[in-house]
């Protein structure tokens, strides 16, 4: 498949093998072929701080479909001025933040959510933490439990009738 | 030619390695003292041979040799210098002979520093170390030759991306994998422990010093590019748990774990078949990361040319190295001795106790990257796990280990007086609540996020325990007369925990700061006009185009003021590179205590003015003054005569004499 | 029990190690539409200029017939790619197409298609930001989608479409869906 490219700016849906691409394995890279910090234009914004600010907070939790790693509110891709736009109208006419979460969802699937939600497909992602420290702890007490019986060793048995009369005659015998 | 001679090295280094990963292995179990021997010169050689590799390549660079088609593709001769030779490393080839190579200096340390190694235990890491050295050049020479020649050479290169045209960058990479490749150290050392079946003090006395250098740097590589990202990318951001930078975290955090769980051993001579593993896991989270970056199996933000042959060929070093590994530790570390005892409430616990957090955390941030992969080959659907995620799992996760960081430093060994601690923590306990507590009240108590009041609370509690911790050490206020003399003679291992620890406390002010009250001002700006932005007024003075030597910068300046007063002017750029012909931002940033202000200057507005993004990101300084704690942290331990490389031998001399 | 402990890495490691060898054959970049078998947004979209008043497109337009939707806009570059089929497959007759110009100064749009041809039965124009595209949750252009007689959404192809695209994957289900 070649690239099907949205505008200059924003990324080929897929790599073609063989195209030199540019890169480098470094942390904190944002797209190679996006430029940087020219998302949220004044424009776009909207009057009301308050509304503006659950936009702004909005956008930070919706991927950039185009961009993969990127959230709507970070990206300057086309399609992401679209959404940032549209949620926009949608907080205007009266959403509320689940509505408009619901809205792009219903358009987008999950896979728009940075945060996914939480349903029987992603509960190994979001109680496998938990449930992996919990049972860290408990090899842990197993760890201090093993090691205790290990060093504890149990009482000897008492002595039989014959040995105590053979420890008897030992004793009596260096007591000479 | 010079890179016919830089390929050809690098075949002969892959020769000399793969005698290194047999001979001396072959030796060492048949208790043949010249076969062992082999593996000093074989790692020296197998060095020279790859730094003359690494020398050819960049000489390439440097006189834009554009018939290698890697300079072609990534070089252009109006760089500066500087971004030619960091061109090496800015693309998959390169960056894999620079992996190569550091891995090559780390196996010949061994040979350099390791001549009170015991021989067994030396030649079997060397030869681990080179069967490491076999598989990445058998990689680089069949899927990702640097040398590969353009017949006809083009006039120009390509050019480097602009984005990483920037000394920040060009000094990451190299930080990075030292740090990664120097967690190879401890994975030889432990494979060669399990093969020898004895791990013991003086194994963990070695292991140590080097995981606490690899530690620091890539500590150091991760800082840089947090910094590099925070200056750069325009928005005040400065992690964004992409793949790529949880890539470098995991091995971190395994790393960190392992530097704590090695002091057990050494000290106490337990937790040896976990620390053995979490040697294996640091440096397979390494192998991972590379794995992750470089064959497209995740989307990330950082585009690697990927390849499927490229994927399936690290995805086979990896099953061989960390599987094959696996397999090793689950048949012989069973026999482990158990070691000496200690009571769960002790150093030794509150240690492990360390290691069972670092160790969740960990995996929490390979679940989270692993997720979209797993859901998909599972046919769970398309799912995303971003920043929300992370945030709201892995740092609640971390709360408990920073409580544990004050308390730990205090216990004593073997058996511990959580009673006791607490009861000298008292005051701090009071201090960070009230820290809290202040803090709350001065944000304006839910107009800021609720978790603010806890991340202050928790530096605070961190950073006076530590200093108490300190001052109880050098008898500060029993007695001050000799508090000095003793700080001197304190051991640099508990000043470069001091101030690590303090570091990480300082780091919790600047991330709790700067994620709750950066202040952003968006607008189209006339010339002449002034916004107020965290107590400054910056007035838009004039915009101007600068030639720069690869780019046209259009520079904005503004005035700065305070109160009234001028204190200064700020210059960000929007750069146009020539080649690659792509737009830069280059913020201006005003740093002080309190905060950055954080100036980016955007396109013009039609209707006269231009758009400028004005922040106020509190407490930044901080998170790197944190950083360069850890690293200083790290170098000063680094600096103790316990940990100089090669002091176990001399200190069981000391001890037989004694 | 202790033993089975020192298995755990290795076989926790072993499905991780099969999970990137599925991984390795997909790709992360594939993002399946949720509107499958869901009916076609509403919608009623303004005709290009110079395309007649009535060729505009709206929701009741996909009614009564299978048809393809194809998302273009003059400033594709992929879709001139697949443009010469469009023209081919319309010529061929076996399904409508109609496009939604996305993005687009309309002017442009009709442009575009004086140009490279128009395969279109109805055009409708949806400008920035693209709000009939959003709704049928388009990533990019060109995308085709294939509605049923009940205008209801059956399957979406994302970017160019070839002849091999076109054989074996839309028209059998084009066939399937005009029985």
């Amino acid at each position: 498949m070649s690239p099907a490219l949205f505008s200059p700016h924003s990324e080929p849906r897929s790599v073609s093998k063989g195209r030199p691409a540019f890169g480098i394995p470094v942390l904190a890279m944002l797209l190679a072929l996006a430029s940087p910090a020219l998302a949220v234009n004044p424009d776009e914004m909207m009057k009301d701080p308050a509304q503006e600010h659950r936009a702004r907070e909005l956008g930070k939790d919706l991927r950039c479909l185009v961009c993969q790693n990127q959230s709507i509110d970070d990206s300057d891709a086309d399609l992401a001025k679209d959404l940032r736009v549209i949620v926009r109208e949608r907080i205007g006419a009266g959403d509320t933040d689940d509505m408009v979460r619901k809205f792009v969802v219903d358009r987008y699937g999950d896979y728009v959510l940075l945060k996914p939600p939480f349903k029987g497909t992603t509960l190994v992602l979001w109680l496998g933490p938990f449930a992996l420290f919990v049972g860290a702890l408990a090899v842990v007490f197993g760890f201090y439990r093993r090691r205790r019986t290990a060093t504890i060793q149990p009482p000897p048995p008492p002595l039989s009738a014959d040995e105590r009369r053979r420890l008897d005659a030992l004793l009596k015998e260096s007591g000479k | 030619m010079i890179a016919e001679i830089g390929h050809f090295a690098l075949v002969l280094a892959l020769c000399v390695a793969v005698v290194q990963a047999v001979i001396p292995l072959v030796g060492a179990k048949r208790g043949m003292g010249s076969w062992m021997a082999v593996a000093g010169p074989a790692s020296a050689l197998q060095f020279l041979l790859i730094a003359i590799a690494f020398g050819a390549l960049t000489n390439a660079y440097v006189t834009s040799d554009f018939s290698v088609m890697n300079v072609a593709q990534n070089s252009h001769t109006d760089k500066p210098m500087l971004y030619k030779v960091a061109g090496v490393w800015s693309n998959h080839e390169g960056s894999l002979l620079l992996w190569i190579t550091i891995l090559a200096l780390f196996g010949y340390a061994v040979t350099l520093f390791g001549r009170n190694l015991p021989p067994g235990l030396k030649s079997r890491a060397l030869a681990v170390q080179a069967m490491i050295s076999v598989g990445f050049l058998l990689f680089i020479l069949l899927t990702s030759n640097p040398f590969a020649r353009l017949e006809p050479p083009p006039v120009n290169g390509n050019g480097l991306n602009p984005m990483l045209q920037d000394p920040g960058l060009a000094f990451h990479p190299p930080f990075l994998y030292l740090g990664y490749v120097g967690f190879s150290m401890a994975f030889s050392f432990a494979i060669a422990a399990l093969l020898e079946g004895r791990v013991d003090a003086a194994w963990a006395r070695w292991v140590r010093p080097w995981t606490l250098a690899a530690w620091v740097f890539l500590t150091c590589g991760i800082v840089l590019g947090s910094w590099w990202a925070y200056y750069t990318l325009g928005w005040g951001g400065w992690w964004y748990w992409d793949p790529v930078e949880n890539a470098s975290f995991m091995p971190w955090l395994a790393g960190t774990a392992l530097l704590h769980s090695t002091v057990v051993v050494e000290k106490r001579d337990a937790l040896k078949s976990w620390t053995i593993l979490l040697a294996i896991v640091a440096f397979g989270f390494s192998l991972l990361g590379t794995f992750l970056v470089r064959s497209g199996v995740l989307t990330s933000v950082h585009a690697f040319a990927t390849d499927p042959a490229r994927g399936v060929f690290i995805l086979m070093l990896l099953v061989l190295a960390v599987g094959g590994s696996f397999i090793l530790y689950a048949m012989r570390a069973p026999a482990m001795k158990m070691g000496g005892l200690f009571a769960p409430v002790s150093r030794e616990g509150a240690l492990l106790l360390n290691n069972v957090l670092m160790a969740t955390g960990a995996a929490t941030v390979l679940l989270g990257t692993l997720y979209p992969l797993i859901a998909d080959a599972l046919n769970l659907g398309k799912v995303s796990v971003g920043p929300p995620f992370f945030n709201a799992v892995f740092l609640p996760l971390m709360a408990p280990m920073v409580m544990v960081m004050a308390v730990a430093p205090m216990m004593a060994w073997k058996r511990g007086d959580l009673a006791g601690v607490l009861d000298r923590l008292k005051f701090v306990a009071a201090a960070a609540l009230a820290a809290g507590v202040l803090v709350w009240f001065l944000q304006g108590g839910s107009a800021g996020p609720w978790w603010t009041g806890a991340g202050f609370a928790l530096a605070t509690w961190l950073s006076l325990g530590t200093l108490i911790d300190l001052a109880e050490r050098i008898r500060l206020f029993q007695a001050p007369a000799e508090a000095l003399g003793r700080a001197i003679r304190l051991p640099r291992s508990a000043w470069g925990m001091v101030l690590a620890h303090f570091g990480v406390a300082v780091f919790i002010v600047g991330l709790t700061a700067s994620a709750a009250w950066t202040t952003e001002h968006i607008q189209s700006q006339k010339l002449g006009e002034t916004v107020m932005v965290g107590g400054f007024g910056v007035t838009l003075k004039s915009v101007e185009d600068v030639p720069g030597p690869n780019y046209t910068a259009s520079r904005a300046t503004f005035d700065i003021s305070r109160d009234g007063e001028s204190v200064g002017v700020m210059q960000p750029e929007k750069r146009t590179y020539r080649m690659p012909p792509r737009p830069t931002t280059t913020a201006a940033i005003r740093s002080g205590m309190t905060g950055d202000l954080y100036v980016v200057i955007g396109d013009a507005d039609p209707k006269g003015g231009y758009v400028t993004r004005l922040y106020f990101n509190p407490c930044i300084p901080w998170l790197w003054a944190g950083g360069a704690l850890l690293v200083i942290g790290g170098l000063v331990s680094l600096a103790d005569r316990r940990h100089r490389v090669g002091a176990p031998a001399r200190a069981a001399e000391r001890r037989v004499a004694a | 029990m202790r033993r089975a402990l020192f298995l755990l890495p290795v076989a926790i490691f072993a499905v991780l190690a099969l999970l990137f060898v599925k991984g390795l054959t997909m790709n992360p970049r594939d993002i399946p539409s949720v509107l499958i078998d869901r009916p076609v947004p509403e919608m009623n979209l303004a005709p290009l200029p110079g395309r007649g008043e009535a060729s505009g497109l709206a929701t009741a337009d996909l009614r009564g017939r299978v048809s393809l939707v194809n998302i273009y806009g003059s400033w594709c570059i992929a879709c001139v790619q697949e443009h010469p089929y469009l023209m081919e497959y319309k010529k061929a007759g076996i399904v409508p197409i109609h496009g939604i110009d996305w993005r687009d100064d309309p002017a442009l749009g009709a442009a575009w298609l004086k140009k490279h041809g128009d395969p279109y039965d109805r055009v409708g124009v949806d400008p920035a930001p693209g709000r009939a595209a959003v709704d049928f949750g388009v990533t990019g252009a060109p995308e085709s989608f294939i509605v049923d007689k009940a205008g209801v959404i059956r399957y979406k192809h994302i970017g160019p479409i070839s002849p091999e695209v076109w054989n074996k994957t839309l028209l059998p289900i084009i066939r399937e869906l005009q029985k």
